[in-house]
């Protein structure tokens, strides 16, 4: 009779992860996790550990990591205050669906409702902010478990998930049982598809005059860029895309409009109001996209693909909703597409793109005195990347401005914090997106605000040599809340005036590689000097204090309405 | 304002501990108040359900339907009006024995509603009622009117559909054939 391999949890935890095709950890050991850094010792070979420097830096790595590679990103931190710290990348996570397990220590189970040290019941907390949370209490369960969270995280919609190991399930010795998971009966992560919705979508599609379609990310997370392609390709459709979409084909494909929303492109709002026929391809109107969703396309017939049924109907309804994976609904609805031509409304995008351009575009990358605008810079980047580069950015004037003008050539390739608008999370995400994807050229632009929340990652950037381009575009504001305030609030800047330090000194202090930009003429040999460095460089560009980011749809404004000129 | 109405919410759920929490906390996020709750086990092995009461406008009715559903460990959740179910409530009622000594309009009362006694003591004695909900809110008043409860307490409601067979035992097979089919 063969005798049962004992192992320890910890060592089954690791050896589980292995199996599910972790070769990359981002963490920070504790006290309540340190059984399992002890055990990870032991499996150097398959798994990279990369040691952040907070454990916020942690979540936000593994969603760069999850969002340019489309494996699942895993974070290891311990218990308490390293648990609690993760909770911003949680649900930045849920609200963007990236697939990510945080894997946090627990105190022993005897312990747990005694308030013992570091204790914090991070099951619950983060229950509501995560698409599935347990705490594994023994070692017997962990292999199930580990299986489980991996089957959820990347399946349906993706989604963050949060497991806590307690100590006594890291210590106990089990035997280690491969598992795998690949159905749950109470989670449905293939909807079956209506075909009655697929021929009316159809139907609703080949009789159209003036369709649009709206790409959001879930077409980068179902895979299905080319079935997106096809699609459009087939009936002449025109597209917009969300700011976590705008990579699903490249900027300079034809039907290609750009941005939707509240600092999109005027021609994508001013059509959402005009067309008869809008299709909302993985995406969630959300209220940056829509503005006053009383007054959103009220005259269009909406079909809505999305494979989370709570999407449909939450914020616009829709008259045709397709249920299911959009990489099958798309296929299956363009096999029942008529070949069509709209060219003639095609070309009526012409004139607002014109006339933003005229008004906006035009003063932003080309001016001709003053000091450097923030579009500027990254057109000039964006030139300089060529080919196949990552945005990744922080939030604020910062992302919008890389949204806007950043040009994208390959799939997932643009790397923000949409839903939940994080502040830090650029440079932590584009330490994930470069171990992502190695082989392609990572920039992350930050402002002098959001930069200083997560600042230390310059410290796992130093130890790893990590190859990440960082653009700070410093205004010495809190340039986004101070344009709102600059637009809405009487110019009252309410401390939004930052007193910044020397980031030159601090990006040396890191060994970082850096240059600052102040004149114009200095700019493109700045970045050409960027883009030589084989590792990370730091770039500050030093742009107009008081730049605003136009056109923009005034919070809970008309979508067609757009301010072109403050 | 929207206009409300009272909702009736059947859920089935995998019979893991923290679900109650998670249903509970769709309801605290859209700032709806449960007016009541029964869980308890379901005619299905493992599967525990929920008899939810809330009173909302009907555009919260299908968001509270549909992110109580997403939750992982969720099977189904499905919302009836009052037609497309049968529905009752217990309470139980501890009345003053001396209020009852003195009053035969309590008596009556009593065997009116079809109330059950429980217990008798020279104190106190204890009926339970079981019925709608319209029917113990109305003696519970009318006890109250005579001043004599002492002590009250009604379940909430529980429900059983108006369809032959539970919805979610159909739900149910069907998951498990798509379980085999990937399993294979």
């Amino acid at each position: 009779m063969n005798e049962k391999q004992m192992i320890s949890g910890s060592e089954i935890l690791i050896r589980s992860l292995i199996r599910e095709g972790t070769d990359m950890i981002f963490g920070y050991p504790g006290g309540a996790i340190m059984p399992v850094y002890d055990a990870l010792m032991n499996h150097t070979d398959s798994i990279d550990h990369v040691l952040v420097r907070h454990e916020q830096g942690a979540t936000h790595a593994a969603q760069g990591y999850a969002r340019a590679s489309g494996k699942v990103g895993v974070c290891l931190v311990t218990g308490g205050p390293g648990a609690t710290n993760t909770i911003t990348g949680i649900a930045d996570a849920m609200l963007d669906s990236t697939p990510i397990v945080v894997i946090a220590g627990q105190i022993t189970t005897d312990l747990i409702g005694t308030d013992a040290f570091q204790e914090v019941d991070f099951t619950c907390v983060t229950q509501p902010i995560s698409k599935w949370s347990y705490q594994i209490s023994c070692p017997e369960e962990i292999s199930r478990v580990v299986a489980r969270a991996f089957f959820v995280a990347k399946s349906g919609r993706p989604g963050p998930v949060v497991l806590s190991v307690t100590k006594n399930a890291q210590v106990g010795m089990a035997e280690y049982i491969h598992e795998k998971v690949s159905f749950i009966r109470s989670y449905d992560d293939d909807p079956e598809i209506d075909m009655d919705a697929i021929e009316a979508a159809a139907d609703a599609i080949n009789h159209a005059q003036r369709p649009f379609v709206l790409a959001g990310q879930g077409i980068e997370l179902g895979n299905a860029q080319e079935e997106f392609r096809t699609f459009v390709e087939k009936a002449d459709l025109p597209f917009g895309c969300t700011l976590l979409g705008l990579s699903v084909l490249p900027s300079s494909h034809r039907l290609n409009k750009g941005m939707l929303g509240m600092h999109g492109n005027l021609c994508n709002n001013v059509k959402t109001n005009e067309c008869d026929v809008l299709v909302a391809v993985g995406m969630r109107f959300d209220d940056r996209v829509t503005g006053n969703v009383d007054t959103y396309a009220r005259q269009a017939r909406i079909i809505h693909l999305d494979i989370d049924a709570s999407e449909i109907n939450k914020n616009v309804h829709a008259d045709i909703p397709v249920l299911g994976d959009c990489r099958k609904t798309l296929k299956l609805i363009t096999e029942r597409l008529l070949p069509a031509n709209h060219g003639k409304w095609i070309s009526s995008f012409a004139q607002y793109d014109r006339e933003e351009y005229e008004k906006v575009v035009s003063k932003e990358l080309h001016p001709k005195e003053g000091p450097l605008n923030m579009g500027e810079v990254v057109d000039a980047v964006s030139r300089a990347c060529g080919a196949g580069a990552v945005l990744v950015t922080d939030v604020g004037q910062n992302q919008m401005m890389a949204a806007r003008y950043f040009r994208f050539s390959e799939k997932r390739s643009i790397i923000t914090s949409g839903g939940m608008g994080t502040m830090g999370f650029g440079v932590p995400a584009g330490i994930g997106a470069a171990f992502g994807r190695p082989d392609r050229k990572v920039c992350v632009f930050t402002g002098d605000g959001g930069l200083q929340m997560t600042i230390q990652e310059f410290g796992t950037i130093m130890e790893r040599r990590v190859p990440v381009k960082i653009i700070l575009l410093n205004n010495n504001y809190l340039g986004n809340v101070r344009q709102w305030q600059e637009l809405f609030f009487h110019k009252r800047y309410s401390f939004t005036r930052l007193d910044n330090p020397d980031f030159q000194i601090l990006s040396s202090a890191y060994g970082i590689p850096s240059k600052r930009v102040i004149d114009r003429k200095d700019l493109m040999p700045a970045v050409e000097e960027m883009m030589a460095e084989d590792g990370p460089f730091f770039l500050e560009a030093c742009v107009a204090e008081e730049g605003n980011v136009m056109p923009m749809i005034p919070p809970g404004g008309t979508v067609d309405n757009m301010l072109m000129e403050c | 304002m929207e206009q409300t109405a009272l909702y009736t919410i059947i859920v089935h759920s995998e019979n893991f501990s923290g679900i109650l929490n998670q249903v509970a906390a769709v309801f605290t996020r859209l700032q709806v108040n449960i007016e009541s709750l029964n869980v308890s086990a379901s005619s299905l092995p493992n599967v525990h359900k929920f008899t939810i009461c809330c009173r909302t406008t009907e555009k919260n009715i299908e968001k509270i339907l549909k992110q109580t559903v997403k939750k992982l460990d969720v099977i189904s959740a499905a919302c009836y009006t009052d037609k497309e179910i049968f529905s009752s409530e217990i309470a139980m009622y501890k009345i003053s024995t001396n209020v009852f000594d003195d009053s035969e309009s309590l008596s009556r009362l009593l065997r009116e509603y079809n109330t059950h006694v429980v217990e008798v003591t020279p104190e106190y004695i204890v009926v339970e009622l079981t019925g709608s909900g319209e029917d113990i809110t109305e003696l519970r008043e009318k006890l109250q009117e005579l001043g004599c409860i002492r002590q009250f307490v009604r379940s909430g409601r529980i429900a059983v559909t108006a369809s032959n067979a539970e919805k979610v035992s159909e739900l149910m097979e069907k998951r498990e054939q798509i379980g085999n089919k990937r399993q294979l």
